[in-house]
């Protein structure tokens, strides 16, 4: 036993260098190479990262691009994974999330020649958006204004939730974004409110999400909305013990707990990634800020033949009229 | 026979390494890619180039810190799970004073802003030294907990008082605050944020040598760790030790902000260590407790971490994390073995040298 495990091993790596040999680095024909770094939940959150995933396999199938994507862990890992796909020979290159945004405007200067793009990028007073810059914001309080009406007309027991992931200000648009439109549908509700945690961690940690949305419901809480990457799949979870209701974030995320999920507040990661690649291929990149919100169809909340019996056709009215109104101003979702 | 005992103490790790890294490359055949490629990736980006051996270097740098911060503590007897509260306090002191105080010239502040770095490490691993000294109480548990306030501390300061617009961390810096880049004297490593803090953590590493083996408080120190009811009837206070053991290595720890606060982002950024205070848990137990031990695991682990940014397009992040894993407990639980396999070798061929001479 001890003698045949290290030939084993030999054997093994012999064979993997035989295969290696045999297989040629493939170059690949693209009309576009396409590089991206994901925020800390990373693929597979079901959310936020998986939806620019989305955009980034379509991007692939109708247009033909190449794309490799990074990974971070630690902080420094997001400059780095930036700066090495700006070395090697990509086009356009992404970043997904807030935290990238001082990272990405300092590497878009270094590289003058590639374009880059930076979802819910920060602008800041004082700093100029390199012009080979896309910075790519939604407005996710105004879709979460709707889920929030949404929520307040259907409670039955005049009490909601909602569980955030990383305590910070871009979730608490979402959470603001959520109670106005609670309190605008119902005045009469009341919102319990918690949040995962202080680090990116809060993103990722399912059995966290659980633990809140078990206390909310057990409160007697009958709808949650999550905004938490990952961290919302714990509180499906809890919605599916307790047979009650959550909303959905990022994605239509109604596949992960089926019958279960009232909606999903859906921004649309894809969509700003699969249009900022198609744009790139027909000349047409353009700098700066670019706003998707309800207005440009950036966020919206689901309603399809999954989800249309538990939304009767009253109150899925009242909540368009309430989407008409923020389209046309009339309306002002608050931000923080 | 000494001389063979500290070459087996190189050489076990190094072959725990080798061997990390074959049964790594299963993992990876496991998922349909080629491990002789991938290595082949990770080792011609991390030290193939100027500005990979840079990246190395980077990552090194807080490991160093953190693993010296454990190696000393551990040395003294005591475990201090806590760095990465330290450091989370440390690094905010320092940036805190970087940005407040800006009228002050570079000579007198980037000095005040490491010292801040390491009296904020320095009082987070203080308070369970004091705990233990005092109460009792352990300090694996107490720093523990420690670290959840500090986390939730910083967090909250930096979310209600101190962040700029919609982003998670502090205004920076002032620019005479800052320490160069070690590219603005190598330009082949431009890019990469490696900066003089890399040689402050070697440094550090000949401070913690210097006190620990040839001065008298290291002298207490290390015997309080080899035997604390032996060295207290030898006459040392031993709540004092425990004390300042835990301050050292707390200031240690609270070092790695002058790498990322003062050497690369220049604002301190909530969450941004990432579990380096934990990995020098490993890094310490990697480097036997020795500074120079540390300076070697903590560069092997800079390679491993930037390395498998690297293969990352390739393979999934969870394989470098399962390598990572594999190399620490390989290390750790194979000193055993391999040291017996070797002496059993030796055995052997002594056995037959003094058959052969026997015969003659």
């Amino acid at each position: 036993m001890r003698k045949t495990f290290p030939i084993g091993l030999v054997l093994l790596l012999t064979i993997a260098l035989i295969l290696g040999c045999a297989r040629k680095e493939e170059e690949v024909e693209a009309t576009l190479r396409v590089g991206l770094v994901f925020d800390v939940g990373g693929r597979g959150d079901k959310s936020f990262n998986d939806s620019a995933y989305r955009g980034l396999e379509k991007a692939k199938e109708d247009l033909g691009i190449y794309y490799e994507y990074i990974e971070p862990g630690e902080g420094s890992d997001r400059e780095s994974g930036l700066r090495m796909l700006a070395y090697q020979n990509f086009d356009l290159i992404f970043g997904i999330g807030f935290m990238f945004s001082d990272d990405i405007t300092h590497i878009a200067r270094e590289f003058p020649e590639k374009k880059f793009a930076c979802v819910d990028y920060t602008v800041q007073p004082g700093r100029e958006i390199p012009s080979n810059l896309a910075a790519l914001k939604f407005r996710e309080e105004e879709g979460s204004y709707l889920v929030g009406a949404l929520a307040g007309l259907l409670t039955k027991t005049n009490k909601l939730g909602f569980v955030g992931g990383m305590d910070i200000p871009l979730i608490h648009r979402f959470e603001s974004g959520y109670k106005a439109g609670v309190r605008r549908a119902n005045p009469k509700a009341t919102i319990l409110v918690g949040y995962a945690g202080v680090t990116g961690e809060a993103f990722k940690n399912p059995a966290k999400g659980k633990e809140i949305a078990l206390s909310q419901y057990g409160q007697g809480v009958d709808i949650v909305y999550h905004a938490s990457g990952s961290t919302g799949l714990g509180v499906f979870e809890a919605a599916r013990e307790k047979k009650v209701l959550a909303i959905g974030v990022d994605s239509d995320q109604y596949h992960e707990a089926p019958g279960y999920i009232l909606t999903s507040m859906v921004k649309r990661v894809n969509n700003s990634v699969y249009n900022t690649i198609k744009d790139t291929i027909a000349g047409q990149f353009k700098g700066g800020v670019h706003i998707f919100g309800l207005k440009e169809d950036g966020v919206g909340y689901v309603y399809d033949e999954n989800n249309r019996d538990l939304i009767p056709d009253e109150v899925r009215k009242k909540v368009e009229e309430l989407k008409a109104q923020i389209i046309a101003g009339e309306i002002e979702v608050p931000r923080e | 026979m000494i001389k063979r005992e500290k070459l087996l103490e190189i050489f076990t790790p190094l072959l725990a390494v080798i061997a990390a890294f074959l049964v790594g490359g299963i993992f990876i055949l496991i998922i349909g890619q080629n491990p002789i490629f991938i290595y082949g990736k990770l080792f011609s980006g991390t030290l193939g180039n100027p500005y990979g051996i840079a990246q190395v270097l980077f990552k090194a740098t807080p490991l160093i810190f953190t693993g010296l911060a454990v190696a000393f503590a551990f040395r003294a007897g005591l475990f201090n799970i806590g760095c990465e509260g330290q450091l989370y306090i440390g690094s905010f002191l320092a940036a805190y004073l970087g940005f407040t105080l800006v009228g002050l010239p570079g000579f007198l502040l980037i000095p005040l802003c490491i010292l801040g770095g390491m009296v904020g490490g320095a009082l987070w691993a203080g308070i369970p030294g004091i705990l233990k000294a005092k109460r009792g109480a352990h300090e694996v548990i107490t720093t523990i907990m420690m670290n959840f306030i500090a986390l939730a501390l910083t967090n909250y300061l930096i979310v209600r008082y101190f962040h700029m617009p919609e982003t998670v961390h502090t205004q920076s810096i002032a620019l005479v605050a800052r320490i160069p880049r070690l590219s603005t004297i190598f330009p082949k490593f431009s890019g990469s944020p490696l900066n003089y803090s890399f040689f402050l953590a070697l440094l550090a590493c000949f401070i913690v040598y210097y006190i620990l083996w040839k001065t008298s408080l290291g002298y207490e120190l290390r015997a309080v760790g080899l035997s604390p009811s032996a060295s207290e009837y030898g006459g040392i206070n031993i709540p004092k030790s425990v004390i300042l053991t835990m301050a050292i290595s707390g200031a240690l720890a609270g070092l790695v902000g002058v790498n990322y606060v003062m050497g690369y982002k220049y604002y301190f950024e909530q969450g941004f260590a990432g579990g380096v205070g934990f990995m020098g848990i490993a890094v310490a137990l990697l480097g036997r407790n020795t500074p120079i031990g540390v300076i070697l695991a903590a560069l092997l682990f800079g390679l491993l971490s930037f390395g498998g940014l690297i293969i990352n397009a390739y393979v999934p992040k969870e394989l470098v994390e399962i390598l990572q894993a594999i190399v620490i407990i390989f290390v750790i639980a194979s000193s055993k073995p391999f040291r017996d396999y070797i002496m059993k070798l030796k055995k052997k061929t002594l056995a037959q040298g003094i058959a052969g001479t026997s015969k003659e």
